[in-house]
């Protein structure tokens, strides 16, 4: 993303995943080393743990709501990410990240955006809530 | 804030490809052979998000079947231990990472962990929550710093009710 090409205030917004699959929650726990069965057994979710089945692991909210963050900066110009996870993310669930430009500032002479990040559900309701920081080109 | 353990972590091209699949993120940046110095898939930068794989190369990480140990997920029975296991109350609340550079194929990374803040609170939909905090510094093979995860875990009384 080029600093000429961006202002304050602007949205960008990204469908990160549509009717998630549970595939993708052990696509998930196999890559990032998660295997809590939260994630994968649904059967150990309602009869064990209370749950109504198994649900997205936190961080894999977080990696497909940063394919936004990538989308924008590129993976090798992120120098922050951060988010709160404030609803859990379930199978089926439609989520659209919006990334809404906070601040463009100059850092060591070079350009920097901030970006606040929000991830909807398909209800509207907020999976997560946070921030990132990224060098734009010149 | 006590230093905890240190594990290595090397970063392999193929590993970072099928994190991104993992994600959804079919950029080329992670995956295009004939790319990226030294691996044949051709990843050629790490995704934001993949320093949390470190799990994978850690050796307490309690997530994950260990020989000679029960499981607690699924076999003949709903869970594979008696009682109540230990992780099924804890839910990640909050994730932060800061990099000072890029994490890319071919990084051997030292990481070492630390202990920071509890805390409590009291919630409509989980009980008590007991909140976690828990810090996580990469250095490279030059013994450069690449980044910092922030983590806070919380632990809840009862399952989180679905409003």
């Amino acid at each position: 993303m080029k600093a000429s090409e961006i202002s304050v205030g602007q949205t960008f917004e990204k469908v990160v995943v549509e009717d998630l699959k549970r595939t993708q929650l052990v696509m998930y726990s196999g890559t990032s080393g998660d295997y809590n069965p939260l994630h994968t057994d649904d059967l150990y979710c309602k009869e064990a743990a209370g749950y109504p089945g198994v649900f997205a692991h936190g961080m894999l909210t977080m990696g497909m709501t940063g394919t936004l963050v990538t989308d924008l900066f590129g993976a090798e110009n992120v120098r922050k990410y951060g988010v709160r996870f404030t609803n859990q993310v379930w199978p089926g669930d439609t989520l659209t990240a919006t990334a809404t430009v906070q601040e463009i500032r100059d850092e060591d002479g070079r350009a920097v955006a901030e970006i606040g990040i929000e991830t909807t559900n398909q209800d509207g309701k907020t999976v997560v809530l946070g921030s990132a920081t990224g060098l734009l080109e010149a | 804030m006590s230093d905890e353990k240190t594990v290595t972590f090397p970063v392999e091209g193929t590993h970072v490809m099928m994190f991104a699949r993992s994600i959804g993120d079919y950029n080329p940046a992670y995956h295009d052979p004939g790319k990226g110095e030294g691996n044949p898939v051709g990843a050629q930068v790490a995704p934001p998000t993949f320093p949390q794989a470190v799990a994978q190369f850690d050796p307490d990480y309690p997530l994950r079947i260990k020989d000679g140990e029960a499981w607690f997920g699924s076999g003949g029975s709903p869970s594979g231990i008696e009682g109540k296991p230990a992780t099924s109350g804890g839910l990640h609340a909050e994730q932060h990472f800061e990099y000072t550079r890029p994490i890319r194929p071919g990084d051997v990374l030292t990481v070492r962990y630390s202990q920071g803040e509890t805390w409590e609170k009291e919630s409509r939909r989980a009980g008590k929550l007991t909140f976690t905090e828990r810090l996580v510094d990469y250095y490279d093979q030059d013994g450069n710093h690449v980044c910092r995860a922030r983590g806070v875990g919380v632990r809840t009384e009862r399952p989180v009710d679905q409003e």
